[in-house]
């Protein structure tokens, strides 16, 4: 690598900040969700904490690293019109919007569930929220590995 | 991608690593503030095992990749201040975490305890265990230090 590739102008620190710390709490929610509801077996409170740890620090997190990504390659120029955009950001374009979309289906199905806990009735959709979230934090493995390693 | 580039996609994923382990054990602090029993204290056994482990690879892969890194790439030296700033902060995240998690095992060792003598209900006394207010200021702090780190890493001050 070549010290081109590692300084940039001092105006795409602030969003470039933003953009990883969100990403970062993303994914620790998602850890900590895929954690809490794996390790659960059926504990009521567990299933509940691994539901709101998706939704007050995945979701929260989610559009920080959206909205600090959109911020950083806006100013990168990537977002202007016939601009060829590279592989490494189009994997991260892609990931980001698929997986926020996963992520709001994991917590439409797993606030049902929480809902559906409440009622006394079964785990399942719980479960479902489990195998979503597993999968994007697999995704988005991919997704910092692509933005950090960059490949052409 | 080169040999380099996946050495720096694997040192900011140990990063990721670091931090997720840092969120779990905040959402842990919230839940076990509200723990009185031995069984519920108990059961987040597992759920910090995974804490402790995203913690463990990312402080290893960070420092080890991270030096490494300094040394191979061009325009990056070990003693710029601002890569002697992160190792400083490093050491000192490393140092508080632990006191942490001193400071919490104490509450899963007082629930083994509980439940070993057949005391299964509430107890006030876990529960302040569990409650403890050092335990949150030093995990506030170690995740001011990771703050620190990266907005070290990210705005390479004095570079």
């Amino acid at each position: 690598m070549s010290i081109v590739a590692a300084i940039r102008p001092d105006s795409w620190n602030f969003p470039l900040f933003l953009h990883v710390l969100g990403a970062m709490i993303l994914v620790g929610g998602l850890l900590t969700g895929v954690s809490t509801l794996a390790f659960a077996r059926g504990d009521v409170r567990f299933l509940r904490l691994g539901y709101w740890t998706l939704l007050a620090v995945s979701l929260p997190g989610w559009i920080l690293m959206r909205a600090g990504g959109e911020w950083i390659a806006s100013r990168e120029g990537w977002t202007k019109e016939g601009v060829p955009t590279p592989t490494w950001l189009d994997i991260g374009f892609l990931l980001a919007d698929l997986g926020g979309l996963i992520l709001l289906v994991s917590l439409i199905v797993g606030g049902v569930g929480v809902y559906r806990l409440r009622q006394g009735k079964g785990a399942g959709l719980l479960k479902a929220t489990l195998v979503l979230a597993f999968v994007l934090l697999g995704a988005y493995v991919v997704a910092v590995w692509a933005m950090a390693g960059k490949p052409s | 991608m080169s040999f380099d580039d996946w050495m720096l996609a694997l040192h900011v994923l140990s990063a990721f690593s670091y931090v997720a382990g840092i969120v779990l054990f905040w959402v842990l602090i919230v839940a076990v503030r509200k723990t009185d029993t031995p069984e519920g204290t108990i059961r987040m056994e597992p759920i910090v095992k995974v804490g402790n482990a995203a913690i463990a690879i990312g402080g290893v892969g960070t420092i080890l990749l991270g030096i490494w890194l300094a040394f191979r790439l061009d325009g990056y030296a070990i003693w710029d201040a601002w890569i002697i700033a992160a190792l400083v902060l490093w050491a000192l995240a490393g140092a508080v975490g632990q006191r942490t998690g001193v400071e919490y095992t104490r509450g899963m060792t007082k629930a083994k305890e509980l439940e070993a003598a057949g005391q299964t209900g509430p107890s006030r006394e876990l529960l302040a265990v569990n409650q403890t207010s050092r335990g949150v200021v030093l995990h506030a702090l170690a995740s001011a230090i990771i703050l620190l780190i990266l907005l070290d890493m990210i705005f390479k001050p004095w570079a």
